[in-house]
């Protein structure tokens, strides 16, 4: 089977965040960049599914150049070759952009199985799945927390908040996977050294056939119109216990509205 | 005024000095460290204890061992990605950088270089994966810095070897499937590859150990031990065969060192930001804050120095000379580092708690071992005047 893993970059999950003072995006450059961990349970779930199968995976990136080091990670864990697609006009590009560039690349390759994390560190909005998947007219199976092939269909339990539904479909499909689903592999050096070795496809906006009008911060449907940094952190408030400890508690609670 | 701390190797801008692909390697060993190292490492310094057979397969599956040799197995890397390993693996105990020392630099890298095709192709492709633990037998009891007196002999009888004699301070002595052996004959010393099953092979575990607690340390004894001609490394005779193992395993303490003063280092910033006498941190002090300064150039320098040596030995023009540089130097100054961090962190640095004493107890070892520091002394002291003055 081929499989297609969809990965992103994201800044370092420990560093602080910031946005940029220009366009109101993310500032990547600020902190180091990760794959976002989410993905790396995709990125093992798509190579457990090779190894018990055959096939090929595929690891798809839409980002800036050095995202190209999450493609190179997902290869070194053992992907086959990557997809990176870079370009400076997808800057600032929302969710319903973001689907839309990666099902245009996606579309056309003979994907039997798309397989997401499902959500990212940084923008955390669990949406682009479900819109790859509307985009390529293909059955989405979300929030998976176990899935198995068994010739054409597939079979996940999707995680819910009363324990999980099993959801079955046909292949092709879109997957996103919760970290319940496994415990992924750390690359190994093999791995590592061969990662330089396999093929990486460098498509821009135009190589892909993207509309430019539909993709970055333009095109984009929700905007920042302003923000703050957090304020620093007061304080505490100190409760001295004369005998009226719990009232002044239970006062401080209601006043935050806790209680 | 405070700002964001950095860390101290950033401020070096090490990370500048390593290609993508070394950084890849040494996040994959700093993330091992962080969570099949650090969470038991305590426990199994306090009790003396080490899984060694399963922590060999998890390091064999991510190609730890041997992972700087070509072929069999092994993954092949540069010289300067096994040192970032050795550090990473050091900054979480000097014990497990040990395991790993003697496994791929001491026994899989003397099989690799003398042994015979058929040594190889039993021995290497296992001790990659972690299947084999290796040992290293060349230190007796009276014979550490001067192993050319060695009493340990192999006499032919027939057509067999007879090894007669013992080992002393054998890393993973206890827990080897295999032994490098070396021993002295009628032609000089020689190397033999010795499964520890062979009858008439002992080993006896070394207690009471007050450093490198999480690693296996042992006296092996060789009685009447046979063992067929086959067994003897064919590819060397002499000193120069265990000395340039040595040199292999003395590469990584240069880098692995600096990961064990770095972790107490990072240790003590943290701590003394944190603890607080006076109504301010200890780290407000301008004493503490000297402390740091001294100990970071020391660390930065070191660490620099280990990846200069480690550039030289990629084109393969490092010298033994310059290999002492290192050890001497890293050796001493990571022991330094771990006893200042100590007295930042006041009483909570003796406890187990915190990795400090731990790495403190453990690099007097590292300073004793894999040669002592005054025979690096002497070493870099015959290279700059031409007079040895050890003889």
């Amino acid at each position: 089977m081929k499989i297609a893993v969809c990965v992103k970059q994201v800044p370092d999950t420990w560093a602080e965040k910031r946005l940029r003072a220009d366009d109101s995006t993310l500032d990547r450059e600020a902190a180091d960049g990760v794959m976002n961990e989410l993905d790396e349970y995709a990125v093992e779930e798509a190579l457990k599914l090779v190894e018990a199968h055959g096939g090929e995976v595929v690891v798809v990136s839409m980002g800036p150049d050095r995202a190209g080091e999450t493609v190179r990670k997902a290869l070194s864990m053992g992907a086959d070759s990557g997809i990176h697609l870079v370009d400076d006009s997808l800057h600032g590009s929302d969710a319903l952009a973001t689907s839309y560039a990666l099902a245009t690349v996606l579309a056309g390759r003979d994907f039997d199985l798309i397989i997401f994390g499902s959500e990212s560190t940084d923008a955390r909005m669990s949406v682009v799945p479900a819109m790859v998947a509307e985009r390529l007219d293909l059955a989405q199976l979300t929030f998976a927390q176990k899935v198995d092939v068994i010739g054409d269909t597939v079979t996940i339990e999707r995680l819910a908040d009363y324990g999980f539904d099993t959801v079955t479909a046909s292949l092709p499909a879109v997957i996103s996977v919760v970290e319940k689903i496994n415990e992924p592999r750390y690359p190994s050096f093999k791995g590592i050294m061969a990662a330089k070795k396999k093929p990486v496809e460098t498509l821009s906006v135009a190589d892909a056939g993207l509309d430019a009008s539909k993709i970055g911060a333009s095109a984009a449907w929700s905007g920042v119109a302003d923000f703050a940094a957090r304020p620093p952190k007061s304080a505490g408030v100190v409760v001295a216990d004369d005998g009226d400890g719990g009232l002044k508690i239970a006062d401080f609670l209601t006043n935050q509205k806790f209680i | 005024m405070t700002n964001q701390p950095i860390a101290p190797l950033a401020l070096f801008a090490i990370d500048s000095l390593l290609s993508e692909e070394e950084r890849a390697i040494r996040d994959v060993v700093r993330g091992f460290v962080d969570t099949q190292i650090r969470p038991s490492i305590a426990d199994w310094f306090e009790t003396g204890t080490i899984p060694a057979r399963e922590l060999a397969l998890e390091l064999g599956a991510l190609g730890v061992l041997g992972m700087h040799l070509e072929g069999y197995g092994c993954a092949g890397t540069s010289a300067v990605a096994y040192g970032l390993a050795c550090t990473e693996l050091e900054a979480g105990d000097s014990g497990i950088r040990s395991l790993v020392s003697v496994q791929g630099s001491l026994a899989m890298y003397a099989i690799h270089a003398f042994g015979s095709e058929e040594h190889k192709e039993a021995w290497l492709p296992r001790m990659a994966k972690g299947e084999a633990i290796g040992c290293f037998g060349l230190t007796e009891a009276d014979f550490g810095s001067n192993p050319s007196g060695m009493r340990t002999t192999a006499s032919k009888d027939g057509a067999d070897w007879l090894l007669n004699g013992s080992k002393m301070w054998i890393t993973n002595g206890n827990v080897a499937d295999v032994a490098v052996v070396w021993a002295q004959t009628e032609d000089g010393i020689r190397g033999f590859v010795v499964p520890t099953d062979t009858p008439g092979f002992q080993a006896n575990e070394i207690k009471r150990k007050m450093s490198l607690r999480a690693s296996v340390t042992s006296e092996l004894v060789f009685t009447d031990m046979r063992l067929p001609h086959s067994a003897m490394l064919p590819g060397v005779r002499g000193l120069k065969g265990p000395l340039s193992c040595l040199n292999e395993a003395r590469f990584g303490i240069v880098f692995g060192t600096m990961g064990a003063a770095r972790d107490c280092l990072e240790t003590a910033i943290s701590y003394a930001i944190d603890r607080e006498q006076f109504d301010k941190p200890i780290a407000a002090y301008q004493l503490t804050q000297k402390k740091f300064a001294d100990m970071e150039l020391e660390l930065g320098k070191g660490m620099l120095l280990a990846l200069h040596l480690g550039r030289l030995k990629d084109q393969h023009a490092l010298s033994p000379e310059q290999i002492s540089l290192g050890k001497l130097n890293n050796a001493r100054e990571a022991l330094d580092i771990a006893r200042e961090c100590r007295s930042i962190l006041g009483g909570n640095g003796i406890t187990l708690e915190y990795p400090v004493i731990r790495h403190m107890n453990n690099l007097e070892s590292v300073f004793t071992y894999e040669g002592t520091n005054e025979m690096h002394t002497l070493v870099i002291g015959q290279a700059l005047t031409g007079i040895a003055a050890y003889r």
